[in-house]
């Protein structure tokens, strides 16, 4: 490792990495926003990008004589071999890619590239590096990479997921990279949404599933509510062993539960009925909830509701007046999570509900999982079953990230 | 005077305690029917020699129809009854039929099995051998209050009553389920892709929840959005985002291979999710996807409330931001890490919808969970769909076990 630790051979080795992150990265970027073919280039990224590294560094302070002879060298050498043919740009076009399209690209690829490299190398100097600064400049490249891979990895997907949902079947089988929107179309583009809501009912599904959700978590919250106070605030015999336990049947696998319970269901025929569904959502919900709220309770002071005993007030009526109104942010978060939980159940929706009248949108995208159904309909419906709890999930974060981490191990 | 402190149990406490049950109750009971009752059916049923078709018990069935026609008084006809069981294996005993005879017909000559009271028709049938069949004929003709037409057959449905034991219910047990799950080597190749999946995919959900949480450890404009953008593959419904990886890695049309393909990575696509052990990985790699959120959260909500002061401290003595994250991150990390590590391990251990969504159980990724479903509804075995059940309960109880030596003591639960 020590021999890493100068300036001008740390400084290279980084660009050279990041500019194939970079090369890779405007790649797929400008593929999948306009269709149009781009290679990277790895070896020639590489050596333009150990050029850049060494531009990159910090120009202030002495000038010794190898430096400059860097400096010019790498220069001369980049110029050298892409005049004169003997090397490929680092990004270059595939077959029927636009010259504007690629030379974009490229200029892209310039910026992001220096520009990542000098913050990277800021403050680094040419000669030997200390231990601190040495791991410094490779944990800002590392946080430059995270960035980008993280991003590209969660948004990536969702990208697809509603670009799909825009376009035809047609044009994603003739160019699965093309993503680019016909504009022309204007509210056609949007057609199978059209369809979704006209045809297959999915108006009906998104208010069965609210509908679900809601109620879910008003059962769920009349049950665990008094339970969690009980078990956070009374003395009672078992009362270790119920946290416990609670504990324990918040871990029991929902396809054990399932199969009996399609079997009971088939027989007491509460099967296809929205009833069926609500008598069990809440109960695989109630544990969770118990757990969360009794843990908030607990981080209650007693005193306030001992104030309130003392005063005549019963217990109900402390729950009620003092409690409650203390503990409405970890209510909203438990509701919140469980309104979570219950919106993306699919399991049980997929072996309870068979009747299209009474399908939940998890179970009305499983129903358009068919060759039959054109993969637009299949992503519109998967966009609009998303929306919706990334809207609630983006305007209460702070309460969700709460009840995420207070209680929920569960996945 | 000697102040004794009160020994027993006094009778607020006694109230207090009985407020405390009063308001579990509720939640007890829920709990007992939703889980506690079918956990014991599962263990029922896994001793059962039991099908899909079992579950309908058998039953006398009776179809009837008017074989003639009746328009005017005078007219003849007969009421035929097409009686049979509706089990092949299962016979029905006591079977009575009882119906009504609408009005204005007359009843010439009756099976002797059959009493008539005024339009009321009683037949005792006696027992249905499995499989029994019959026609059974009621001669009729219009009288001479007859009003045409005549009124459906079917207004007054035929009603049958009989008795039949249904295999669920009875006293008879067998190992049989357990014997086959076992004896085939398909059981323990099962086990080993469970146990790939969840010791791979919590392993690198939390490696990976690790380093993102590192990277959003620090106030900077965007952390917000970042971090909720992180949080997405949680948050969506599975269902949303097991088609979208679907459809990005299709073989056929997937934009990843098309990617794969442009860029001269690969010659020919890759099916992702087809091809031993790739779809495997590939489940795996999605599970880490999915819960990867998760792991972050709790880590960055455990870095956010480490002491600061301790960091400067290391900064000033000249430790070097690796020596930082070794000796100082890591070690107020261990303990969320060790309960996250096992509770994401039962957790991973019981999924089943994103590998069921994926793969369907298909191309070596069949898991415990996904087994289940695949016996009880695939095979329409479902004594042998509970048997693995069992299987996954045994487990989960040994590793709840182990969560409650571990985990209880280091974070107090």
């Amino acid at each position: 490792m020590s021999a890493l630790r100068f300036g001008y051979i740390l400084a290279p080795l980084l660009g050279a990495l990041w500019s194939v992150v970079i090369a890779i990265v405007v790649a797929v970027v400008v593929s999948f926003a306009t269709g149009a073919g781009l290679k990277p280039v790895i070896w020639s990224s590489l050596v333009v990008g150990a050029v850049l590294g060494i531009f990159a560094l910090p120009q202030g302070g002495k000038w010794s004589r190898n430096r400059f002879v860097a400096h010019s060298l790498g220069a001369v050498l980049v110029v050298a071999l892409v005049l004169f043919g003997w090397m490929p740009l680092p990004l270059v076009g595939a077959e029927g890619t636009g010259v504007a399209v690629l030379q974009i690209a490229r200029l892209l690829y310039l910026i992001a590239a220096v520009w990542g490299l000098r913050v990277m190398l800021a403050e680094l100097p040419w000669e030997s590096l200390t231990r601190y600064e040495f791991e410094a400049a490779i944990i800002r490249f590392l946080t430059g990479f995270g960035y980008i891979f993280f991003t590209a990895l969660v948004a990536i997907p969702f990208y697809v997921m509603v670009m799909t949902s825009l376009k035809s079947q047609q044009a994603l089988l003739q160019n699965p990279l093309d993503f680019s929107l016909d504009w022309e179309k204007g509210w056609g583009l949007l057609r199978s949404y059209s369809e979704l809501f006209g045809q297959f009912n999915f108006g009906s599904y998104l208010l069965t599933s609210a509908f679900v959700a809601v109620m879910t978590v008003l059962i769920t919250l009349l049950f665990s509510v008094p339970g969690a106070y009980a078990v956070a605030r009374l003395r009672f015999k078992g009362r270790a062993a119920m946290g416990r336990s609670i504990l324990l049947i918040y871990m029991v696998p929902m396809i054990v539960l399932a199969l009996p319970i399609y079997i009971a269901f088939s027989m007491l025929e509460l099967r296809n009925s929205l009833t069926g569904i609500l008598l069990i959502y809440p109960v695989t919900t109630i544990p969770v909830a118990l757990y969360m709220l009794q843990g908030y309770f607990r981080g209650l002071p007693a005193e306030v509701e001992e104030a309130g005993l003392m005063d005549g007030l019963s217990r109900l009526a402390v729950i009620w007046k003092i409690t409650l109104p203390l503990s409405l942010p970890a209510m909203a978060s438990v509701s919140l999570y469980v309104f979570m939980i219950a919106w993306n159940e699919f399991l049980l929706a997929f072996m309870l509900l068979d009747d299209p009248s009474k399908f939940t949108l998890t179970r009305g995208i499983a129903s358009l999982n068919s060759s039959e159904i054109p993969r637009q309909h299949l992503m519109a419906g998967s966009v609009i079953a998303t929306v919706p709890i990334m809207l609630i999930f983006l305007g209460l974060e702070r309460f969700m990230t709460k009840g995420l981490t207070a209680g929920s191990v569960k996945g | 005077m000697d102040a004794k402190a009160p020994t027993g149990i006094g009778p607020l406490e006694r109230r207090e305690a009985r407020l405390a049950w009063g308001l579990l109750l509720p939640t007890l009971i829920s709990v007992a029917l939703v889980v506690v009752l079918p956990l014991l059916a599962i263990f029922w049923i896994s001793f059962k020699p039991i099908e899909l078709a079992d579950l309908r018990a058998p039953e006398a069935e009776a179809y009837e129809r008017l074989r003639g026609d009746i328009a005017a008084p005078g007219d003849a006809a007969a009421i035929e009854y097409r009686l049979s069981n509706s089990s092949r294996e299962v016979p029905v005993t006591g079977v009575v039929l009882r119906d009504v005879i609408p009005d204005g017909l007359d009843v010439q000559d009756l099976d002797s099995r059959c009493t008539l009271i005024v339009t009321q028709l009683i037949c005792v049938l006696g027992d249905f051998e499995p499989g029994y069949r019959e026609r059974l004929r009621i001669d009729v003709v219009a009288g001479a209050d007859f009003v045409a037409p005549l009124p459906s057959l079917r207004a007054s449905a035929a009603q049958m009553d009989g008795e039949a034991s249904s295999d669920l219910f009875n006293a008879e047990f067998t190992f049989d389920n357990f014997r086959t799950l076992f004896d085939g080597g398909e059981f323990w190749n099962v086990l080993g892709v469970t146990l790939f999946y969840t010791v791979f995919g919590t392993i690198g959900a939390l490696v990976v929840g690790l380093f993102a949480a590192l990277l959003l450890n620090k106030s900077f404009k965007g952390q917000g959005i970042l971090r909720g953008l992180y949080l997405f593959p949680y948050v969506a419904p599975v269902i949303a985002v097991a088609f979208t990886w679907v459809i990005l890695l299709d073989p056929f049309s997937g934009s990843i291979n098309a990617l794969l393909v442009q860029m001269d990575v690969v010659d020919t696509p890759i099916n992702f999710f087809g091809e031993r052990p790739l779809a495997l990985i590939m489940v795996t790699v999605f599970e880490i996807w999915r819960y990867f959120p998760l792991s972050f959260l709790f880590i960055l909500a455990r870095m956010q409330s480490i002491d600061a002061e301790m960091y400067e401290a290391a900064e000033m003595d000249g430790a070097s931001p690796f020596q930082q994250f070794w000796y100082l991150s890591v070690p107020q990390l261990l303990g969320i890490l060790s309960v996250l590590f096992l509770l994401r391990f039962i957790w991973t251990f019981n999924k089943f919808d994103d590998i069921f969504l994926l793969t369907g159980g298909n191309a070596g990724t069949r898991t415990l969970t996904v087994n289940v479903y695949e016996q009880a509804f695939a095979v329409s075995n479902i004594g042998a769909g509970a048997a693995v059940a069992v299987v996954i309960f045994a487990c989960l109880l040994i590793f709840a076990l182990f969560f409650f030596k571990f985990v209880s003591r280091e974070e107090g639960l």
